[in-house]
């Protein structure tokens, strides 16, 4: 089939493109854009390879949620770029470093096909034929590794508190509102009506005591 | 020439694409036709409400309304602010569009009318939907502007809230359905009891559910706070005008009839018959469905004229704090009954 080649080829070519712009576009909100791209094309990819469940989760989690958060922090903070340009020599050893680790393991993965010919019988969960992508990693995901899926869970539970925690203030200057207070109000409760005769006026107003 | 229509090349690869381009096009261009008189429905709808007429100049009771429209926003000059980031504004509407027709493509009119029946058409449409918040952040980022930009973090944040709710509510329908094939889901919808078999009696609280989180998803009114026009002039489209402008009208409304024909699927048995016999089932399937989803439509337009906007505030209450535990508790409930009751699908 030529259509699976010419768009791997695609896919591959583009992301592999956004992600260099990445890092070489100078708008950072530009940067954001073209991880987004990179994360799509990413997902064709996976679909290319049959993980069509992955392939949706990708989208879903990452550029439906993580990215729009990344975009949300970026567009709100004024980056200098003057400044960020400053530190640039002083990371390259260190950036370096990480550059060579990853290109180590890269290497070392591409090349476990010619370390090891057996490797691909190795895996320890094969997908199962004659059941769709996303039935296959259920039945994996909730039977064989249930406490890991729970032990991760747990780990993104703490990670939400966490959260709520470090961001949750009561202050005592802002009035909270209490939509079940308010709709238990009735009007006996919140108004008080008077005969005033003509002339007289309020006797023995006090504004302050029914006013809720 | 002959031997190339016999190979395997032009059987096998061009003509299925050609094909497959074709049914691309042709349901492109129903579609757009459909949203034209979709527009006018909406504003012959909110007349009516309010004892007026609506677009009745233009053609026999104005039906030519939304096309006069089109020629006008296609002839107007586009502007582009000088402080605006160019490329992102230009990319802005398009990307809008572009997404909200996507998830055409996934959506079955009738039993194997479809353009991709693939198994995770459910998750297709709920990532689809979760990208067109990229269209109304690009837009607010790149205008340069304030009031765009304050509406694009608003309404990040509010379609990002309903996505949640709406995620559970079709989980629920996942689970009864079995499957995350959109086909399917309708087939298993598909019993003897009609009308009353489709999805929506058994899951009524989480139709509801769906139905009020799509108009937030869409940002329809009363949450249409993108646009708030008494506080953010026009929300994040504020710099818009001419042909960007149209395509951002049209990725909303293409997205609200994505949202329709996803509650028709999940909740009112697509294509199928209400009635399960004789006459009611030899009408064809695409009729049912175009008005089931017409039906949503209708429920949607008259929440825009009936409803008063939502403080924003209230908006984020009522999507963290009644819909997100309803939902979730609801997944729970259905997941129960369906497993000790026996009526789990297999």
């Amino acid at each position: 089939m030529i259509f699976p080649a010419l768009f791997f080829y695609l896919f591959a070519g583009i992301c592999v493109a956004s992600a260099v712009m990445v890092i070489a576009s100078r708008n950072p909100v530009h940067s954001v854009l073209f991880l987004i791209l990179a994360f799509v094309n990413a997902s064709g990819l996976f679909i290319l390879m049959g993980a069509e469940f992955l392939a949706m989760l990708l989208i879903v989690v990452y550029v439906g949620a993580v990215a729009v958060l990344f975009l949300f922090v970026i567009m709100m903070l004024d980056v200098d770029f003057a400044q960020l340009r400053a530190g640039f020599l002083e990371y390259l050893p260190f950036g370096l470093l990480i550059g060579a680790i990853f290109l180590a393991e890269l290497l070392l993965v591409a090349g476990g096909w010619a370390i090891n010919p057996n490797i691909a019988t190795t895996i320890t969960s094969p997908i199962p034929t004659g059941v769709s992508n996303t039935q296959a990693l259920g039945l994996v995901l909730y039977t064989k590794y249930i406490h890991y899926f729970q032990l991760s869970s747990l780990v993104l539970l703490v990670a939400m508190i966490g959260a709520i925690v470090l961001t949750l203030r009561h202050k005592a200057s802002v009035k909270r509102q209490d939509i079940n207070v308010q709709n238990a109000r009735t009007p006996a409760l919140a108004m008080e009506v008077r005969k005033v005769a003509v002339g007289q006026g309020l006797q023995d107003a006090d504004a302050g005591e029914w006013v809720k | 020439m002959a031997e190339f229509f016999s190979s395997p090349l032009w059987t096998g690869t061009l003509w299925p694409a050609l094909i497959m381009i074709a049914q691309s096009l042709l349901l492109l261009v129903v579609l757009l036709i459909a949203i034209a008189y979709i527009l006018l429905a909406d504003r012959k709808i909110w007349a009516a409400v309010q004892i007026r007429r609506g677009p009745n100049v233009v053609g026999p009771f104005g039906l030519l309304q939304s096309f006069a429209d089109l020629l006008k926003f296609v002839l107007k000059e586009p502007v582009i602010p000088s402080s605006a980031n160019k490329g992102v504004f230009l990319l802005a509407p398009l990307v809008s569009c572009v997404l909200a027709l996507a998830a055409w493509a996934v959506i079955p009119v009738n039993l194997n009318w479809v353009i991709a029946d693939i198994n995770v058409g459910v998750l297709y449409i709920f990532a689809i939907s979760s990208l067109s918040i990229y269209g109304i952040i690009m837009a607010g980022w790149s205008s340069n502007s304030k009031y765009p930009f304050m509406a694009a973090l608003r309404s990040a944040a509010q379609m990002v809230s309903y996505e949640v709710s709406i995620g559970f509510v079709i989980i629920t329908v996942l689970l009864c359905a079995g499957s995350l094939n959109l086909t399917q889901i309708i087939a298993a919808q598909d019993t003897k009891l009609g009308l009353f078999g489709w999805y929506w009696l058994p899951l009524f609280p989480m139709f509801v559910v769906f139905y009020v989180s799509a108009l937030a998803e869409t940002n329809r009114p009363p949450f249409d706070l993108v646009e708030a026009e008494s506080e953010l002039v026009a929300g994040f489209m504020t710099e818009y005008g001419s042909t960007p402008y149209l395509l951002f009208m049209l990725g909303e409304y293409v997205a609200i009839t994505t949202m329709c024909a996803l509650a028709t699927i999940l909740f009112l048995g697509g294509w199928l018959s209400p009635i399960p016999f004789a006459p009611f089932t030899w009408v064809p399937g695409v009729i049912w469905f175009v008005l089931k989803t017409f039906f949503m439509f209708f429920l949607i337009a008259m929440a825009k004229a009936i409803v008063p906007r939502y403080r924003y505030d209230q908006l984020m209450r009522l999507g963290w704090k009644v819909f997100l535990p309803l939902s979730l508790a609801m997944v729970i409930i259905v997941a129960a009954v369906l497993q000790f009751g026996g009526l789990a699908p297999q």
